[in-house]
């Protein structure tokens, strides 16, 4: 049994058995269905144009300006139906604008002459806009990782604590073990963000607005890669917390150290979304570069080389980790009594 | 050659506390060997070394006269003392599952746990998850999950505690044909009656030390001193009185004595026809809880 064939097995044994898990099932589609409806709902409710309800000798600028124009008799008929809801808003003599609750923008703006505006910055994106991109990221990146870094942690745990880690050891090399759980967690967490991924895509596409969708696409598009080694980074934190204990109950103590990891990153980004000084260092720093970056690049801050220099960083953070994260998992794997320290899992190989 | 398996002058200490001191036997090809000791006498931690799951820290153990390579050892057989398999795992996946990782083919790992799981009579019991399986068919899963691979060499730890007396048979039966079929076979019980039954060589561990190893005849010959019982019609009592006899029990009729070595046996015998009718006379085996504790000691 060569480590390559070794950790191909207990990858698949790992996709298999969580592909099978309901809570994961469930929770994969409540997460899909989020996806879905912050993105397909809002197009869907802001519905067309307004309907207006005037008599024609009024109508001409409307239907210049694209409203829907219902025709009515007088400006009685007009008010009815307003009143009826026939109609989100009318016109009648003066001219007067009769709508139930709100001034409607589009009917107003119809009616009277804009004064020329000049935007000095017209590529900066709307900061509502920019907030909403910036909390995606950093909810997608926090859940993902935490979602399938707990899984990994978890699947350690289950063998140590019912031993069948002696048997898996005996068997195949230890790093062939903890390659086949990394490998697993990352297909399935980028399967996941893959589909979030496209159901934002389509989303947006469907919603029309084909701006953002070529302001959103490469933000989403470099997103996969620095997801991949983002969550490499975490994983790995995981992995190491989980070998160290040796019951499910005993993760609390040892896993705080890697929940700051991912949380804090987390907090700052959506804090600092608009701290340009603030990003550029969080684009930086590999815990929170895999959502900084994206969305620098999206706000249109971020030069191609940066992307590629944090995206560096970052491969070396993953594999120090990685590495270390290995390191602590040999060193604690077969000690089965009580909570190992962290310092004597690094000194014990084997 | 024969096939052995070979510890030669193993150690392993835990922090400060050595846990093995130079453990050297063997485990000879088509033997049941019967590895025993108390509690925390070192079984698991050797039983750990042979597999490589622990390392030693001076000595080596050898099959076939090659040191152990992760090569050799996926073809050995191992049962864990603490042991357990994926609890929400089916039965018949999970023997698959580590049948591949022993180097069987998907189609060869199948089969073998098609066979396997009929022979440790859980052929009905192959789709339901471990967890659901009372705590003995757990533990013939486990017997399965040891054999899937056919291995060259069985290492079980403790592998008959918490089975019912029809498991610990279905066990021994399918132990035995792996012993016949010329695999050493190591396991280790504190349960002596079981091991006194089945084995055919004896490794006695005190204290991190082998205080004894041989077959099991070799050792009885070895810890006898000559014993023999004799029950006469009336009072033994006379007994006390004779030559190189020393009174091991006395209750009327019926004596239990040792004779001091070189004795012979038979003046004994004729001293107590001379005294009336002698209903029986014969040599005592020591069991083998005797002979442990005598070298434990």
């Amino acid at each position: 049994m060569n480590a390559f064939e070794a950790t191909r097995l207990v990858a698949a044994r790992e996709i298999r058995v969580k592909l099978r898990d309901r809570t994961f099932l469930i929770s994969t589609l409540i997460f899909f269905l989020i996806a879905a409806a912050a993105t397909f709902l809002p197009p869907l409710l802001a519905g067309g144009p307004p309907n207006v309800a005037a008599t024609e000798a009024v109508a001409g600028p409307l239907r210049g300006a694209g409203l829907q124009v219902r025709t009515v008799p007088d400006d009685a008929a007009a008010e009815q139906a307003v009143r009826d809801g026939e109609v989100d808003a009318a016109v009648v003599a003066g001219p007067t604008v009769l709508a139930m609750t709100e001034a409607p923008r589009e009917v107003i703006s119809a009616l009277s002459s804009a004064p020329l505006v000049q935007l000095l910055d017209p590529d900066a994106t709307d900061s509502t806009l920019a907030f909403i991109v910036a909390f995606a990221f950093a909810f997608v990146f926090f859940l993902t990782s935490q979602t399938f870094g707990v899984q990994i942690a978890q699947s350690i745990i289950e063998e140590k604590q019912t031993r069948i880690v002696e048997i898996l050891v005996a068997a195949v090399p230890v790093r062939a073990l903890l390659a086949g759980k990394m490998i697993a967690g990352t297909l399935l967490a980028l399967g996941q963000i893959g589909l979030v991924a496209l159901v934002a895509v389509a989303g947006v596409a469907f919603g029309g607005d084909n701006g953002l969708l070529s302001l959103l696409a490469p933000a989403i598009g470099w997103f996969i890669p620095f997801f991949l080694l983002g969550f490499v980074l975490i994983a790995a934190m995981w992995a190491a917390a989980g070998a160290l204990v040796n019951r499910l109950e005993d993760i609390g103590g040892v896993s705080m150290p890697v929940q700051l990891a991912v949380m804090l990153p987390f907090f700052a980004v959506i804090f600092l979304n608009d701290n340009v000084v603030g990003m550029r260092v969080l684009s930086y720093l590999p815990f929170s570069s895999p959502t900084a970056m994206p969305i620098r690049l999206f706000t249109g801050d971020a030069a191609a080389w940066e992307l590629f220099a944090s995206l560096a960083l970052l491969l070396v953070a993953a594999v120090g980790f990685l590495l270390a994260g290995a390191r602590v998992y040999e060193g604690s794997l077969l000690r089965t009594n009580g909570r190992t320290s962290l310092r004597t899992a690094w000194r014990e190989r084997g | 050659m024969t096939s052995v398996l070979r510890l030669d002058g193993v150690d392993r200490s835990f922090g400060d506390r050595q846990v093995l001191k130079n453990v050297s036997f063997d485990v000879a090809a088509g033997r049941m060997t019967g590895f025993v000791g108390g509690n925390g006498a070192g079984k698991t931690t050797t039983m750990r070394i042979i597999l490589g799951v622990l390392a030693a820290d001076a000595g080596q153990v050898t099959w076939r006269g090659a040191p152990l390579s992760r090569e050799v050892r996926g073809r050995f057989g191992y049962m864990p003392e603490e042991r357990g398999l994926y609890p929400k795992m089916s039965v018949r996946e999970q023997v698959v599952y580590l049948g591949r990782l022993h180097g069987l083919t998907a189609e060869g790992a199948r089969r073998a746990t098609e066979t396997l799981l009929e022979r440790v009579g859980l052929g009905e019991r192959g789709d339901d998850l471990l967890e659901t399986l009372s705590l003995g068919n757990q533990q013939r899963a486990q017997i399965a999950a040891a054999l899937v691979h056919e291995p060259e060499v069985l290492v079980l730890d403790e592998p008959f505690s918490g089975l019912d007396p029809l498991a610990v048979d279905t066990v021994v039966a399918v132990l035995r044909e792996r012993a016949a079929a010329g695999a050493p076979v190591l396991f280790s019980s504190h349960q002596l009656d079981v091991v006194e039954r089945l084995c055919d060589d004896l490794v006695i561990i005190a204290d991190g030390a082998i205080r004894a190893a041989g077959s099991r005849e070799e050792l009885r010959a070895t810890y006898t001193t000559p014993r023999y019982e004799l029950v006469v019609e009336t009072d033994a009592g006379w007994l006390r009185d004779q030559p190189a006899v020393s009174l091991v029990d006395l209750d009327g009729a019926r004596a239990v004595f040792d004779l001091a070595p070189g004795a012979d046996e038979q003046p004994v015998l004729r001293a107590a026809l001379d005294r009336g009718p002698v209903r029986a006379f014969r040599p005592v085996s020591p069991s083998l809880a005797e002979i442990f504790r005598e070298v434990s000691q």
